[in-house]
C-alpha cells in the first residue's frame, strides 16, 4: 500500500496524517460523511446523529479519563449542565444555537473544574467516588431548582435556527452536529500534538516526575477537567437541541457508565479509540434490535425473550471484547494498518 | 563559583530522623557525588535540593536564592534537573514525546493555539523537536525515538531518563543512581555521557552513586552520609583516606577484633 515514506522534515514528521494518501483518504470520507443526509432514511440518520454526539462526549471523557488518568463518572451530570443551561439560554434570553452551545460549554467547563479540585488530593476509585458524588448533587439541583430547569417536567428547547432558517429535520442537524464533531476531534488531535495535551499524558504516566520536568499539577488537572468538560457540555446541549425536551431522567448514572464504556471499548488514550467506542456503543444496541424485530416475523413467539436477549448479548459483547482487545479497538485498528502497510512483504 | 549549597539540612519523617544538619557545597561545572551506606539519606538529600521533600530546617541555596520553599517545577524553571534512582519516566509515551516533556518549560504556546495548531504553534513546536533531536543523537538513541519507552530494555530507559532530564537545559543535573542495574559496559556508556554533559554542555552534576570505581574515577568531590549525618567531605583521595568513612563502609576495627 503505502511504501518508501520516507519523512524529510520534523514538521512532516509531526502531522495528523502521515503520508498524502492517509490526507486523500481522509478528505474522500468528509465528502462521503457529509453527503450522508442526501441518501440516508430518516431513522439511520438520527442514530448516526446520536453517534455524532456521543462521539464529541466520548473524546471529551477519553481527554480526561483516557489521557490524564482522572477516572470520572460525573459525565452524565455535566451532559445535563450542558443541556439545561443551552436550553435555559435559548428559552429565557432567546440566545441562537451557535452562542448558546459554546455557552453551554463554557458554563459545563466551568462546573467541571469545580469538580476537578477535589482530583488534587484524591485518586483513581476515591476521585470516582467523589465524581459520582457530584453526579447526585447535580441531578438534585436540576430536580429542584425549577425556576430555571423546569424541575422533573423537565424543559422543551426550541428549534435551533440561523435567521429564518430552522434545523427542524435530522438532516440539518447532521451537518451541524457533524461540524462540530469534526471542529471536536481535529481540535483534541492537535491538542495531544502540543505542551499542553503532552502535560496531561505527563501527569496520568508519572504525576512525580511530571512535577519535576516542570508541569504545574494544579494547573493542569484543572485544565484537563476544564477541556473535557467543555466538550461533555457541547455535547449535552446537543443532546438538548436533537431531543427537543430534556428532563432529569435523560442524564441518568447509567450514561456516564456506558461513556466510560466506549473509551474503554475503543482505547483508553486515543482519539480514534473514542470515535470507534462511541460508533460501537451506540451501534450495537440498534443493529441487535433489527436483528430481533426481523427475527420476530418469523418466530412471534419469541418475541419477549429476544428483547431480553438483547440486554444478554450487549454485555457478553462488550465482556468478549474486554477479554480479547484489552487495549481497545484502537490498537486493534493500528496493528490491522501496520500489517497491511506493507503487504505483502512483511518488513 | 559556589552553585548549589546546603545549610544544615534537616528532614523528619514523624519521628524518624532523615537527615540532621547536613551542609555542602557545590561549585559550578563540577562533578559532585553523595555516596553512603543504603538508608543513609542519599535520595532523600537529593529530594530535597529537586523540592520533593521540604525540609524542616535549613536552607537550599541555588544560584543566590534561597529555594528552601519552592515547589518541583519552581526549581525546573531555575535550572534544577534529575533522574530517579526507580526509573520514572513516562511509560505510555514514546522517547521523542518523554524529552518534548522535558521542553514543556520553553515552550509557549497556550491551550488554543497549542489546538488549533497554526503556524507560530507548528513552528516552536518543531523548533523545540529539533533541539531534542540534539540530545537523542548526543546520547546515541536514535535508533529508538519512536519506540514505546514501557517496552524498552532496561538500560535504555536510563539512557532515556537522562536525555529527558538535558531536554530541560538545566544547569544543574541531579542523578540518582544512574549506573545502577547496569553491566559493565553500559556502565562505561553512562559514563562516558555524564563527563560528555560535564565537559561540553557545562552542566554542574550531582550524582548519588554505589559504584565506588566510578565515583573516585570521575568526582571532582565526595560528601560521605551516614544515618543522616554527613561524616566526610573532600576530594576523592581524601575521602578514601578517612577513618570515618572506612568505619562506615567496612565497620569498626575493634568491633571486628572482638
Amino acid at each position: 500500500m503505502r511504501c518508501g515514506d520516507f519523512k524529510t522534515s520534523y514538521t512532516a514528521d509531526m502531522t495528523i496524517f502521515e503520508s498524502r494518501s492517509a490526507r486523500v483518504m481522509m478528505g474522500l470520507f468528509l465528502c462521503v460523511l457529509f453527503t450522508l443526509p442526501l441518501y440516508t432514511p430518516g431513522f439511520l440518520l438520527d442514530i448516526i446523529n446520536r453517534i455524532g454526539i456521543a462521539i464529541i462526549g466520548a473524546v471529551g471523557l477519553n481527554i480526561l479519563t483516557g489521557f490524564t488518568g482522572q477516572i470520572s463518572l460525573g459525565n452524565a451530570a455535566f451532559m445535563a449542565i450542558g443541556a439545561f443551561s443551552c436550553g435555559y439560554l435559548g428559552t429565557r434570553f432567546n440566545v441562537p444555537f451557535y452562542l448558546s452551545i459554546p455557552l453551554a460549554g463554557i458554563i459545563t467547563a466551568t462546573c467541571g473544574m469545580f469538580v476537578g479540585i477535589p482530583s488534587l488530593r484524591i485518586k483513581g476509585l476515591y476521585l470516582a467516588m467523589a465524581t459520582l458524588a457530584a453526579h447526585f448533587i447535580v441531578e438534585f439541583l436540576i430536580v429542584k431548582w425549577e425556576s430555571v430547569t423546569g424541575g422533573v417536567d423537565g424543559m422543551s428547547i426550541p428549534t435551533p435556527a440561523l435567521g429564518s432558517y430552522e434545523l427542524n429535520s435530522d438532516a440539518r442537524l447532521f451537518v451541524l452536529i457533524f461540524v462540530i464533531v469534526v471542529m471536536a476531534v481535529l481540535f483534541a488531535k492537535n491538542l495531544f500534538r502540543s505542551k499542553v495535551g503532552k502535560a496531561f499524558v505527563a501527569i496520568r504516566d508519572q504525576a512525580v516526575s511530571a512535577e519535576v520536568m516542570g508541569v504545574n499539577i494544579l494547573k493542569y488537572k484543572l485544565l484537563s477537567f476544564g477541556i473535557s468538560s467543555f466538550y461533555v457540555g457541547v455535547a449535552g446541549a446537543l443532546i438538548a437541541y436533537q431531543a427537543r425536551i430534556i428532563s432529569p431522567e435523560t442524564f441518568p448514572v447509567s450514561l456516564a457508565i456506558d461513556y466510560l464504556g466506549m473509551i474503554i471499548i475503543g482505547g483508553l488514550g486515543s482519539i480514534l479509540g473514542s470515535i470507534y467506542g462511541a460508533i460501537f456503543i451506540k451501534l450495537l444496541p440498534e443493529l441487535l434490535r433489527m436483528v430481533t424485530t426481523s427475527l420476530s416475523g418469523s418466530y412471534p413467539e419469541l418475541i419477549y425473550k429476544l428483547a431480553a436477549m438483547k440486554e444478554l448479548v450487549f454485555g457478553a459483547l462488550v465482556i468478549i471484547f474486554l477479554i480479547f482487545e484489552p487495549n481497545g479497538m484502537a490498537s486493534r485498528w493500528h496493528r490491522i494498518k501496520k500489517y497491511w502497510k506493507l503487504y505483502p512483504f512483511s518488513h | 563559583m559556589v552553585q548549589l549549597s546546603c545549610n544544615d539540612i534537616q528532614l523528619n519523617f514523624g519521628g524518624v530522623r532523615a537527615l540532621s544538619g547536613v551542609s555542602f557545597e557545590v561549585f559550578q561545572g563540577e562533578i559532585f557525588a553523595i555516596i553512603g551506606p543504603n538508608g543513609a539519606g542519599k535520595s532523600s538529600m537529593l529530594n530535597c535540593i529537586s523540592g520533593l521533600y521540604h525540609p524542616q530546617q535549613g536552607k537550599v541555596v541555588f544560584e543566590d536564592h534561597d529555594v528552601t520553599r519552592l515547589p518541583p517545577y519552581e526549581r525546573t524553571k531555575r535550572g534544577i534537573a534529575r533522574s530517579f534512582q526507580n526509573i520514572a519516566l513516562f511509560k505510555g509515551m514514546s522517547v521523542i514525546d518523554n524529552l518534548m516533556i522535558g521542553r514543556h518549560l520553553h515552550q509557549h504556546a497556550g491551550l488554543i493555539s497549542g489546538g488549533l495548531y497554526y503556524g507560530p504553534a507548528q513552528a516552536e513546536e518543531t523548533r523545540h523537536r529539533e533541539y531534542c533531536e540534539e540530545i537523542i543523537e548526543f546520547l546515541e538513541i536514535q535508533s529508538i525515538r519512536k519506540s514505546i519507552v514501557g517496552t524498552l530494555a532496561y538500560g535504555f530507559q536510563k539512557r532515556v531518563e537522562l536525555a529527558r532530564a538535558l531536554a530541560l537545559e538545566p544547569k544543574l543535573l541531579l542523578l540518582d543512581e544512574p549506573m545502577a542495574g547496569m553491566n559493565l559496559e553500559e556502565t562505561e556508556d553512562m559514563v562516558r555521557f555524564i563527563l560528555d554533559t560535564n565537559e561540553t554542555r557545562g552542566i554542574t552534576i550531582i550524582m548519588i552513586e554505589h559504584d565506588m570505581g566510578v565515583v573516585m574515577d570521575i568526582s571532582n568531590s565526595v560528601c560521605v552520609l551516614d544515618f543522616g549525618k554527613k561524616i566526610a567531605g573532600g576530594t576523592p583521595e581524601q575521602v578514601q583516606q578517612d577513618p570515618n568513612v572506612i568505619k562506615a563502609y567496612l565497620g569498626d576495627e575493634d568491633l571486628e577484633e572482638l
